[in-house]
């Protein structure tokens, strides 16, 4: 119990510093705020599925897409309340999730991420398929559009939540059972692990907090879910801020969502570099500087300042 | 003996598995029987087999440095797409297209070279994720510098092959279609000819099967590896510049959707057979072009959607592609 009073205290002053911040920010910076609460969901997510049980996505934009049109769709046609839209693509991605396990069972490595990445191609093409019901191209809103600070309030809360739920999850059983078909899928087998429920699980959860996070982005901007903002591109950010952030480790998350929502927010208003492709060109270098520094993340990084310390 | 034989993993030389072949057999008749009642059908498969190859190369690339790091390099396309962009620089400069053609393919060496020393290397020994992530960062740099210096505008290039038709029989062929193929397959060959009967290539072959083994008897893999960094940058580079005539224009995104149809290309091929990947790009490129034509309902909005689909289907019928063979692990 002792040994984690500093992480309980971190979470406590964390929970606080977030109540409190949007008083000090203006309406503007609280949208962005914002953002980083929805793309820490994700990279929760993909944690799980990537860091905790090995297994690679680079799908999970078509699991937010899934959650995002759950949101615009149940708005739009049947005037559901938006915060009760949250729960429901929490379940409907689950379930899209626990699908797509399925077949990934027999896949792993690079063909895992080459399935994952097919479905990240085909989901926002369906939409344009099927434009009559969900809006083509032009995409579908919401029946309402909602405050920044509405929106920094329900975010937050819902990456509060996810946060511990994720680290309920992952401490006990379930967590010990991910992390050995992580290390060794034939130990783990053999010592009772049944492989094809836990995999299947961490797809599940993985794709359920996308769709969370997916139905927070489509809020953020403007209730509006267009098929061209959940590209492959989104996936590959997520990818990034989990690395970022530490795979295997929950601590690091809040610096990877802040590293991918805020970096190109600051770099389009620093001087000389104020354009879209300054903007890419910042964000690029930054990931590999990060992927070449950093070798665990920055989750790695605490243990290892730690570790040098206690040698000197 | 026999059981340390057996306990090593010795890649045996043999043809790929029987059915493979047989389904590519059935393919490749039920194409020409399709092709010989209907012009319109050997059309869709000409150029399908001509978008099909530039896939292919692409794929080829992809599986080169996969089998030299177990790594899919994200940033393929895009070095590809810089290396047109340096293509078209120096036309406008004043060189041919032939000229420029051979010269961009140096440029292409030494920017693979340079790319794997700078970036890749110091990731090289970390997990595969940490390489990909840095591929994944090099994709959206390179995208960020491209339309820096040359504006994300359409641009135009002057068109290799010109505009003339070939008529075979009564099939219309366009020259930049037969243009496109002869290149790559000339690519392709001299690749394998390099890989088979130089002492480079040899050593890349030996590094890329038991880097340690390889090092021990003085063989230089690090140094071998940046070149394989920069034949597969080449390999991209003549893809991009196929790619942009069938295109019209040049922009930034020239070769976002060829690097997704290379993905499933290698994969198909099995991710660790340069064979199987142009097969599975030409494979590709017909399936996609018959289908888009002749299903009404997929149309072009679901032609990606369909084409990973059945990729999908290949997968779980044979979870390591077409001519990949299942590697034994031990525990």
């Amino acid at each position: 119990m002792r040994r984690n009073v500093p992480a309980y205290t971190a979470v406590a002053a964390c929970a606080i510093f977030f109540a409190l911040l949007p008083f000090a920010l203006s309406n503007y910076h609280r949208g962005i705020a914002a953002q980083v609460a929805l793309y820490l969901i994700a990279i929760l997510g993909l944690n799980v599925l990537v860091g905790y049980t090995g297994q690679i996505s680079i799908g999970h934009s078509a699991f937010m897409a899934i959650g995002g049109y759950t949101t615009a769709i149940m708005s739009h046609y049947h005037h559901t309340n938006l915060i009760a839209t949250l729960p429901l693509a929490f379940a409907i991605t689950f379930v899209c999730g626990v699908l797509l396990g399925l077949p990934a069972l027999r896949l792993s490595g690079v063909y895992l991420a080459l399935a994952t990445f097919a479905l990240a191609v085909s989901v926002p093409q369906l939409p344009l398929k099927f434009s009559t019901f969900t809006g083509g191209s032009a995409g579908i809103s919401a029946n309402k559009i909602v405050t920044n600070t509405w929106l920094y309030g329900v975010s937050w809360s819902a990456a509060a939540i996810a946060f511990v739920f994720t680290w309920l999850l992952l401490r006990g059983r379930t967590g010990r059972a991910f992390r050995a078909l992580r290390d060794s899928e034939i130990a783990a087998t053999s010592s009772g692990v049944t492989l094809a429920i836990y995999k299947t699980l961490a797809f599940g959860v993985s794709a359920a907090l996308a769709g969370v996070a997916g139905s927070l982005f489509v809020l953020a901007t403007n209730g509006f879910a267009q098929p061209n903002e959940f590209s492959v591109t989104l996936s590959l950010k997520i990818l990034v801020g989990a690395a970022v952030a530490g795979l295997g480790s929950l601590w690091g998350v809040l610096l990877g969502a802040a590293f991918i929502a805020l970096l190109p927010t600051i770099s389009a208003s620093a001087p000389l570099i104020g354009s879209t492709h300054g903007q890419d060109v910042v964000f690029g270098l930054f990931v590999i500087a990060v992927m070449i520094l950093l070798p665990t993340g920055v989750a790695g990084l605490v243990p290892r300042l730690r570790r040098r310390w206690a040698r000197t | 003996m026999v059981e340390l034989a057996r306990r090593l993993p010795i890649p045996q030389r043999r043809l790929p598995a029987s059915p493979v072949l047989l389904v590519l057999l059935a393919a490749c008749i039920f194409l020409a029987v399709g092709s010989s009642m209907s012009t319109l059908f050997a059309q869709l498969t000409v150029q399908g087999v001509a978008s099909g190859i530039v896939y292919g190369s692409l794929a080829l690339a992809l599986v080169l440095i996969y089998r030299a790091t177990e790594v899919i390099n994200f940033a393929q396309g895009e070095m590809a797409m810089a290396c047109v962009y340096f293509a078209y620089q120096l036309m406008q400069w004043g060189l041919s297209y032939w000229a420029a053609f051979f010269a961009t393919l140096a440029i292409a060496f030494v920017f693979g070279v340079v790319v794997q020393q700078v970036v890749i290397r110091p990731v090289q020994h970390r997990s595969v994720i940490a390489v990909v992530i840095v591929t994944v960062g090099l994709f959206i740099l390179i995208d960020g510098l491209v339309e820096w210096k040359w504006s994300a505008s359409q641009r135009f290039m002057q068109a290799p092959f010109g505009n003339s038709v070939y008529h075979l029989g009564s099939v219309p062929i366009a020259r930049q279609q037969v243009g496109t193929i002869v290149i790559v397959l000339v690519c392709v060959l001299a690749l394998w000819a390099f890989f088979r009967f130089t002492k480079v290539g040899l050593g890349m072959r030996a590094g890329a099967l038991r880097p340690a083994a390889a090092r021990l008897v003085g063989v230089r893999t690090n140094a071998l590896l940046a070149v394989g960094w920069g034949l597969a940058a080449v390999l991209g580079a003549v893809a991009g510049l196929m790619t942009e005539p069938s295109q019209y224009v040049l922009s930034p995104t020239l070769m976002q959707p060829v690097l997704l149809y290379a993905f499933a290309a290698a994969v198909l091929g099995g991710l660790e057979s340069p064979g199987g990947a142009v097969v599975g790009g030409v494979a590709l490129g017909v399936f996609l072009n018959l289908i888009g034509q002749y299903w009404g309902f997929v149309g072009s909005v679901l032609q990606l959607p369909v084409a990973f689909a059945a990729l999908l289907v290949v997968l779980l019928i044979k979870p390591t592609g077409l001519f990949g063979h299942r590697s034994v692990r031990k525990v």
